[in-house]
């Protein structure tokens, strides 16, 4: 897969679009960028990212990785997931990386991580299972 | 119903439409009552999140559950309050159905001085026949400013 084909992939996911997701590819997988927008904002007071748009991005984050290792299949679909959060999201840009703990061949179980300045300080993490599509 | 709640009515749906993600995404408020909160997500080609289908994307539906959990929260705690999600767990039992307003549902079951605990479900209009379902724990991260209540009229 190439940068062109990584941008194909998240520009072919309205959802994507909405949060305004780019993608950085490199040889090690995926790496999904949430650059900061006002409408990603949930608690203006804080102010602070909402939860919904974190655990969006790191699902987006999931499938696009799943995706990346089989570009001609569909998405997987999320099937269970579980969100932690961490720290509060800051009014600047995230960054998620999804690594592939275990992929058989119906289900893949997937973690994400997310962070702003520091990959070892995460805002949230993801682990879920995702149905794979079925490889005719 | 007690004044706070009464007042839940009254601003939830700017509660609601006043956090721009909630509103960028189109979510409307629908009800609320003591430790209850149901908002609704019309569908909408920007959730889109597999243009093969048309169904909308996970994260459509987690963001609507996230905010409607939140909502149930303070409506738990009877009191306007700041908090944070601590963790989402979300099931997803079938794809919603494209075209079709998502309704969240979620009831806050216990409240602790300091975390909520929500369950919540994600419907197309079919309570028992739900599209996800969830549940949340929300941490205080201030304090909560109750309403006096009303003082009953004498007779």
């Amino acid at each position: 897969m190439t940068q062109r084909l990584s941008d194909d992939l998240i520009a072919s996911i309205p959802y994507a679009k909405t949060l305004g997701i780019r993608a950085e590819f490199s040889d090690d997988g995926l790496l999904l960028i949430l650059p900061y927008q006002d409408s990603n904002i949930g608690n203006p007071t804080l102010p602070a990212l909402h939860g919904g748009a974190i655990g969006g991005f790191m699902e987006v984050c999931a499938m696009a990785e799943l995706r990346r290792r089989s570009p001609d299949l569909p998405f997987s679909k999320p099937i269970g997931i579980n969100i932690d959060y961490l720290r509060r999201g800051k009014p600047v840009e995230t960054y998620a990386r999804a690594d592939i703990f275990r992929e058989g061949s119906r289900v893949a179980n997937v973690r994400v991580r997310a962070w702003q300045e520091s990959e070892e300080k995460p805002i949230a993490a993801l682990s879920g299972h995702f149905l794979l599509p079925k490889k005719s | 119903m007690s004044a706070f709640i009464e007042r839940l009515w009254e601003i939830g749906p700017g509660l609601v439409e006043g956090t721009p993600h909630a509103k960028k995404l189109g979510m409307k408020f629908v009800a609320i009552d003591k430790g209850l909160a149901t908002l609704s997500l019309p569908y909408n080609v920007a959730l889109i999140g597999d243009p093969r289908s048309r169904v909308i994307a996970g994260g459509a539906v987690t963001t609507v559950l996230d905010q409607a959990c939140g909502l149930a929260a303070i409506a738990g705690f009877d009191g306007f309050a700041q908090l944070a999600t601590l963790s989402l767990r979300i099931d997803y039992q079938r794809a919603a159905i494209p075209g079709e307003t998502v309704i969240a549902e979620a009831v806050c079951y216990k409240t602790t001085r300091h975390v909520a605990f929500i369950r919540a479900v994600a419907h197309d209009g079919d309570p028992d026949d739900p599209v996800a379902t969830a549940q949340a724990a929300f941490m205080l991260t201030g304090p909560i400013y109750k309403l006096p209540e009303a003082e009953e009229e004498e007779e």
